[in-house]
């Protein structure tokens, strides 16, 4: 058995913390939730974080 | 947050899930890491960098980038010899937090939560699919997401484009398109969505490297169809960025050249040279996608991405189960971002009766009294940024120097301010040092500030008491050659940060409350889906009609390309508005008159017709813009001339029908009749589904109807592609035009004549079809009086802009006013579905909270200086000031609420009776002057 979380309600779980991820959890926070945003690598960003601009205004993406 | 973790099991029920979790050992304690950087300094061994797609050397012990969250480094077992071999250890000593821990052991954890939201994003196309372009076979021939890399200032290459067989800066590089997407070959039949738009940004970055660089994008249609997308492939042919339309059939080496093998719509094979290839591959569905399906019970599509309904699009087969991002289908950010918005507001529904329960408020201490009495005591830290600042510009000196100032009480140096242990710092210091100013000089501001003043506000001290200096962006970076100007520069902009430091004031925090209502403009899809969405967060709406009906333009509609009708489910949805005890509709309305700002605004709206005409006040939080927009109807093609030239909605409910010869036996359909560079400058973004939707009703109604499409860029992106393909092995014949040669319809009588330049058999082509059918694109629905009242921009094409195009999607410039459906761009309806429940999401966000707190950094008027001119009222783009009558006279004021402190009104008061709360004028010119005091002393000295 895994080690149960301190039980909090209202919580949702956000699987894989890409910038979807990362907006649903802002969002979910600002709605008012406990959010847990489980990612499999060791940080969240996804593959936005590897982009240098972004189309069409070249903005940087970080 | 919860890093390095599998997603193992789901159980139970909406409502009440438990999900479990593996979580890998990082071998690093996260809150002992101050992500200094020496442990990979030390580890000998080297690790492939998967951050840079492989083209870097990093170390097993590592953190993927800089700014990564957590900014904890981690060592990847894979190649750690201490994990592998049992040997090494080396960074354990050299940790000076001693924060490696080589004892870590997998942790099973479980997790119990109402609601689950995929987002796992999506996939890479398997190497194999790319081998006949010689990728892996010659190093020339990279991938978008190398590329990506190489093009990257912060990149492994700084930035400079090299080819990796020699070394050479390439002078001719092709773009290949649809690798690895509508592709049979690899099973991928779909488009992807977005290569189209980053392979047009690599090449226009590549261009502002070397002007001189001769780049070719051969593609088979160039799918711009976002929001003012096409304006950037219009740019980049103006630079000289050349199109080929035509298939690419291998890449071989040739040399130390790459030989392309392509052949174009007319039959030709043809060959180039390039000196590198750029794949632009696709995007595949994620590689744990059936694992995750095995685990939640979701349906998956054919090919593999998360299967959801065009009514429905966020909801998966699973209830309580809910998916954004490109796992739903490949899209680009904005579209992720916007359905994350959506599908948060789902969520929130299967969790509403828990809302508020698991959050936990932050507390702070009281806030430190600093009136002007108060000795100025001002700390000032320099960051070392690693060696992002240090390596060029003196720290130490520059803290010394800082240290000699007037006022400076205190003075150090941090080798990250931002980190975790630094931040703990600098409260000590605060308190230990009794600070009452406080002035970093590190990176930028737009990042960090808030960090920052959030640091003093755990201190006890106001967060408006904070100075930040760049010289990061402003010394190190742009002066990396001259350390020695760079130093002085850092102490000029530190001696003026100082001197204003001393005049700055605490600012008081404002609230003000929320009334929780919502006004949504517009009761088409859009509007009713967002007044549905509030409703389930427990929300009141009133939602006005312009018509008399409300359903908008799913009324015209007959069915969708998923095969579903649309009469359904507009009944469904009209029934449950009507029936809502939250909503409250308002038809034959229009809005007459609005006043206030967010959480709290008045409007009257006008209903009714004739002697029922009557206004009515309403109080609201928050506005939803969904005024929605309408076909276009062009005088073009004959069309309104003659009876044989209709519109695809005028065919779709022909279609629908019963008339015998209701699909005729020979159309021509043009597709972009009006758009793109004609009446109209866009691309619509629904037209070619609309035309696939009616080729597949017509092929099913009379299979042997000879159809003809003449079109410049199917655009059938995403899964529709499917419809595109099945219309081509239908028969349906599709022919592109120029757009110097667009096709030209003439009516004689009864009989209507299309001409056109067949640009696959290269002749001219004269027909005279049953029927003629005419995309015609969408125009917004009187955006103009709106766009007044509400002061939201328009953008050139009359479509409301958003606040930010990748990031703030739905939310307008105005604080409080949200867009959503075809008042922001043409779209179909399951993305205005998912843009109306964000919007929903984004409005219900005041509304929960009960208050808006208000940035103090607004700008507020001096009544006794004030003349009541009026020209700030005029000039400021917010309509956030107001006149007021003051003792009979006018005097202006300002509505702190929707200030956005720009400091527009504060520049153009004739009397200087503006000023901005912490950049007064005594603040600048103190800063201004502080400049000009070296200066004076250098000269004195001279």
């Amino acid at each position: 058995m895994g080690k149960a979380m301190t039980q909090r309600e209202g919580a949702v779980m956000i699987l894989g913390g890409g910038i979807a991820g990362i907006q649903a959890a802002l969002d979910m926070t600002d709605l008012g939730y406990y959010v847990y945003l489980v990612e499999k690598s060791p940080a969240v960003g996804g593959v936005m974080a590897k982009l240098d601009k972004t189309f069409p205004t070249n903005d940087c993406s970080l | 947050m919860v890093t390095n973790a599998d997603f193992l099991a789901l159980e139970g029920k909406p409502g009440n899930f438990t999900a479990k979790l593996n979580i890998r050992p990082r071998y690093i304690d996260a809150d002992a890491c101050t992500a200094c950087g020496l442990c990979t300094q030390y580890c000998p061994k080297h690790h492939s960098d998967p951050y840079n797609e492989g083209l870097a050397i990093t170390r097993p012990i590592h953190i993927d980038y800089a700014q990564a969250v957590p900014a904890t480094y981690y060592i990847d077992p894979s190649s750690c010899m201490h994990i592998q071999h049992d040997t090494c250890q080396i960074c354990v000593p050299v940790c000076q937090s001693h924060a490696i821990n080589f004892n870590q052991k997998p942790e099973a954890r479980d997790l119990k939560v109402g609601a689950v939201i995929l987002s796992p994003g999506f996939g890479k196309i398997a190497p194999e699919t790319l081998e006949k372009f010689s990728y892996g076979k010659h190093p020339d021939v990279v991938t978008s997401y190398e590329y990506e890399r190489m093009t990257t200032a912060s990149g492994p290459f700084l930035g400079e484009i090299k080819c990796f067989s020699d070394g050479r800066h390439p002078k001719s590089i092709a773009f290949i398109q649809c690798v690895g997407s509508r592709d049979l070959g690899c099973d991928n039949g779909y488009c992807s969505s977005v290569c189209c738009m980053y392979a047009i940004k690599e090449a226009l970055v590549t261009k502002e490297h070397d002007p001189e660089v001769d780049i070719t994008v051969y593609y088979m249609d160039i799918r711009t169809q976002g929001k003012d997308f096409d304006a950037a492939r219009e740019r980049a042919e103006a630079i000289g960025i050349k199109f080929v339309r035509a298939k690419v059939a291998d890449v071989t080496p040739w040399d130390n050249h790459l030989k392309l093998t392509y052949s174009t719509l007319d039959g030709q094979h043809i060959f180039a040279a390039h000196d590198m290839v750029v794949l632009s591959v696709g995007l595949e569905s994620p590689k744990d996608a059936n694992k995750i399906a095995d685990i939640t019970k979701i349906d998956l599509n054919h090919y593999d991405f998360c299967k959801t309904e065009t009514f429905a699009p966020l909801q998966t087969s699973q209830e309580g189960i809910v998916v954004a991002g490109a796992f739903q289908g490949p899209k680009d950010i904005p579209e992720s971002v916007t359905q994350s918005s959506g599908a948060a507001v789902l969520a929130s529904t299967v969790l509403k009766k828990q809302r508020g329960k698991g959050t936990i408020s932050k507390e702070y201490p009281d806030e430190l009294a600093v009136t002007d009495d108060d000795e100025v005591r001002i700390g000032v830290f320099v960051c070392h940024c690693g060696i992002n600042i240090s390596s060029v510009v003196d720290c130490p000196e520059v803290a010394e120097n800082a240290g000699g100032m007037e006022n400076v009480t205190y003075y150090t140096e941090n080798l990250y301010s931002c980190s975790q242990d630094a931040q703990e710092q600098i409260k000590k210091t605060i308190k230990d040092q009794k600070l009452n100013r406080v002035v970093i000089a590190a990176c930028s501001p737009r990042t960090h500030e808030p960090l920052f003043q959030e640091t003093l506000k755990d201190a006890g001290l106001n967060r408006n008491l904070f100075e930040m200096v760049n010289i990061r962006d402003q010394c190190s970076w742009v002066h990396a050659n001259e350390p020695e100007a760079a130093t002085e520069k850092s102490k000029d902009l530190v001696r003026m940060a100082v001197s204003k430091a001393a005049h700055i004031q605490p600012l008081p925090e404002q609230t003000v409350p929320v009334t929780p209502k919502a006004l949504i403009l517009g009761g088409g899809v859009a509007g009713m889906t967002a007044a549905l969405s509030l409703a389930d967060q427990g929300f009141q709406s009133v939602l006005v009609e312009k018509s008399s009906k409300i359903g908008g333009n799913l009324l015209n509609l007959k069915n969708t390309l998923a095969g579903d009708t649309t009469a359904g489910y507009l009944k469904t949805l009209t029934t449950k508005v009507k029936k809502s005890s939250k909503i409250d509709v308002v038809t034959d309305g229009t809005l007459a008159q609005t006043s206030g700002f967010i959480g709290n605004f008045s409007s009257v709206i006008e209903s009714g017709k004739g002697k029922k005409k009557k206004e009515q006040t309403y109080d609201h939080g928050v506005i939803v813009v969904a005024t929605g927009g309408h076909e276009h109807r062009p005088d073009l093609y004959q069309l309104g001339k003659s009876k044989k030239v209709v519109t695809q909605q005028e065919l779709e409910i022909k279609l629908a029908g019963r008339a015998k010869n209701r699909a005729p036996n020979s159309i021509v359909m043009i597709q972009c009749a009006g758009s793109r560079g004609e009446d109209l400058n866009y691309c619509s973004k629904v037209c070619c589904n609309h035309a696939m939707k009616n080729i597949l009703k017509i092929k099913e109604i009379n299979p042997d109807s000879q159809i003809i499409v003449l079109y410049r860029d199917i655009r059938t992106y995403g899964f529709a592609e499917d419809a595109y393909l099945e219309a081509r092995k239908k028969g349906v014949i599709f022919i592109p035009y120029e757009v110097d040669r667009r096709p030209v319809v003439t009516s004689k009588g009864s009989k209507v004549q299309v001409d056109f330049f067949d640009t696959i058999m290269q002749e001219e082509v004269s027909m005279n079809p049953d029927l003629v059918t005419l995309s015609v694109g969408i125009v917004p629905q009187g955006t103009d009086e709106l766009s007044k009242m509400l002061k939201l921009p328009v953008t050139a094409n009359g479509f409301f802009l958003e606040a930010h195009v990748k990031l703030r999607p739905v939310e307008a410039a105005v604080d409080g006013v949200y867009i959503c459906g075809l008042a922001h761009a043409p779209k179909p309806v399951e993305e205005t579905i998912v843009q109306a429940q964000a919007a929903a999401a984004k409005a219900a966000m005041p509304l929960v909270k009960g208050y808006v707190t208000v940035d103090p950094i607004v700008s507020s008027v001096e009544q006794d200086k004030c003349i009541g001119c009026g020209i700030c009222v005029s000039l400021c783009p917010y309509g956030a000031i107001q006149m007021e009558k003051v003792d009979k006279k006018r005097k202006a004021k300002t509505i702190s609420a929707s200030c956005k402190a720009c400091g527009i009104c504060a520049s153009h008061c004739p009397t200087f009776a503006i000023s901005m709360g912490g950049f007064t004028n005594e603040q600048l010119t103190c800063q201004i002057e502080a400049f000009g005091n070296k200066k004076a002393e250098e000269t004195v000295e001279a």
